[in-house]
């Protein structure tokens, strides 16, 4: 417990300081959601409609661009063959690195979100929203992207393969995301629905990514 | 006990010389008896002759999901039992299921056109197929972008695992989202009320497209091994070339000698 601990606090350490990258994620985001109305116009209406969808898919590629560093940068220097190597289950490693990572990466995204919801015209309903739905499926897409981020280590390659990899994976979770998001702004939906079938993807992320990108790491890497 | 015989390549490569005559014929008469009855099958009453365009779309669309479950089967003999020839017939699997998968997407998007009066809708059905092909071409990707095939193959195989595990949840999600978003003016085949006229036919296409399936999936298999051979003699070829050289004390001019 207290190795996984130590794991966390170091990889968030690593990933706040300067090289660390993580906040790099929430500048991408911001540069997303301000090259939506270059794209369709600076029409305030239009841009509250499309809102939670361009939060979303924005925050999307903002921790899918994240994912590269989550194994990489340990491989790089060594550090993660130890932890391939020592006496904590692999699996439990990895759910500790892609918690850090999350907490790094993705928990930003979501505080973000209502700076961003302002500039698209959102109000507290639908920011509040929106937050809570990235709050739930960001963890989601970190656990998934996690896979990718296995693979990609043990084979050299990251970048547009991850993504490719990656990204048909997470579409349950944009689809119910937005979702929720938009029941609770306008839809005849109810929000509980598609938020908990979104919470239940992340739980069941949370249970397939470790085990998965712990196999990939166990198999690919020699 | 069959299954290890079988990992020995090179056994497997003399039951597959056998084999592959067999089974192109029976492919052949199969299929030719297949289009013979879809040719034949009467039209329906309410999309006409379209409705013929079920016998191929159908068959392709259940093998683009069958492949991959015969590609989770083999990842797995990779990741549980290291079976020698399960990363073989994985690799050999992924490009005939895009193909099948894309031909599914060919034939529904030409069958949508007289149906929905679009080539393209994003229905349920085909927007979960798109997103298959999509996840083969991935696959297909990282098998091309490692050149060790060893290392490729466990790779991919927690990918078809994933995906595997994936597939029903993005199914399920599309069609929620579907739901959700579309009016429920979407034609739909009914699929259990087909009528025995067109549910001969199909079955017989489906047999057919099965087979032509195991067909191309064994020469596949025997064309991968052969690679795989190629690829060591030539690297085998190139270590003599190199030791060669660097025995020589003349290595320059032996190399110019020999070019």
């Amino acid at each position: 417990m207290t190795a996984l601990g130590a794991l966390i606090r170091r990889d968030i350490r690593i990933a706040l300081r300067v090289g660390g990258g993580a906040l790099i994620g929430v500048l991408f985001f911001l540069t997303v959601v301000v090259l939506m109305p270059f794209a369709v116009g600076p029409d305030l209406a239009l841009l509250t409609r499309l809102g939670p969808a361009i939060l979303w898919l924005g925050a999307l590629l903002a921790s899918l661009l994240t994912l590269d560093r989550l194994f990489t940068a340990d491989h790089d220097d060594g550090s993660l063959d130890l932890i391939v190597m020592s006496r904590t289950p692999l699996e439990l490693a990895c759910a500790a690195k892609a918690f850090a990572h999350w907490l790094a990466a993705g928990l930003p995204l979501v505080i973000a979100t209502p700076v961003l919801g302002l500039l698209l015209n959102l109000d507290v309903t639908a920011t509040g929203a929106v937050a809570l739905t990235l709050l739930a499926g960001t963890p989601a897409l970190t656990f998934i992207g996690m896979i990718g981020a296995g693979l990609a280590v043990t084979l050299h390659r990251g970048g547009l393969l991850l993504a490719v990899l990656v990204l048909p994976l997470s579409i349950p979770v944009l689809i119910f995301g937005v979702a929720a998001s938009q029941a609770a702004i306008s839809g005849p939906l109810s929000f509980g629905g598609p938020f908990s079938i979104l919470c239940a993807l992340s739980l069941v992320s949370l249970v397939i990514g470790p085990f998965a990108a712990a196999a990939s790491l166990r198999h690919g890497l020699d | 006990m069959a299954l290890l015989d079988l990992a020995n390549p090179s056994r497997f490569l003399t039951l597959a010389a056998r084999l592959l005559p067999w089974l192109a014929a029976v492919t052949i008469v199969l299929l030719a008896a297949g289009l013979y009855l879809s040719a034949t099958a009467p039209d329906d009453y309410q999309q006409g002759a379209t409705v013929k365009i079920m016998f191929i779309h159908v068959p392709n669309a259940w093998l683009s999901m069958f492949v991959w479950g015969i590609m989770s089967v083999a990842s797995l003999g990779t990741l549980v039992w290291r079976h020698p020839l399960a990363d073989v017939a994985a690799k050999a699997a992924a490009p005939i299921g895009a193909s099948f998968t894309f031909l599914a997407l060919v034939t529904g998007s030409l069958w949508g056109r007289p149906m929905w009066g679009t080539y393209w809708e994003w229905d349920a059905r085909l927007t979960s197929v798109l997103i298959l092909f999509l996840m083969y071409l991935g696959l297909i990707a990282l098998w091309r972008a490692v050149e060790d095939p060893s290392r490729a193959a466990r790779a991919a195989a927690v990918l078809t695992l994933v995906g595997a595990i994936n597939l029903p949840i993005i199914k399920f999600s599309v069609d929620w989202w579907n739901t959700l978003h579309q009016p429920a003016s979407v034609m739909r085949m009914g699929g259990s009320t087909l009528d025995k006229a067109f549910l001969i036919p199909l079955l017989a296409m489906a047999i057919a497209f099965s087979f032509l399936f195991v067909t191309l999936h064994v020469a596949a298999m025997r064309n991968e091994i052969l690679r795989r051979r190629v690829r060591s003699l030539q690297m085998q070829q190139a270590r003599a070339f190199v030791s060669e050289v660097s025995a020589g004390t003349s290595a320059p001019t032996q190399i110019i000698g020999a070019a």
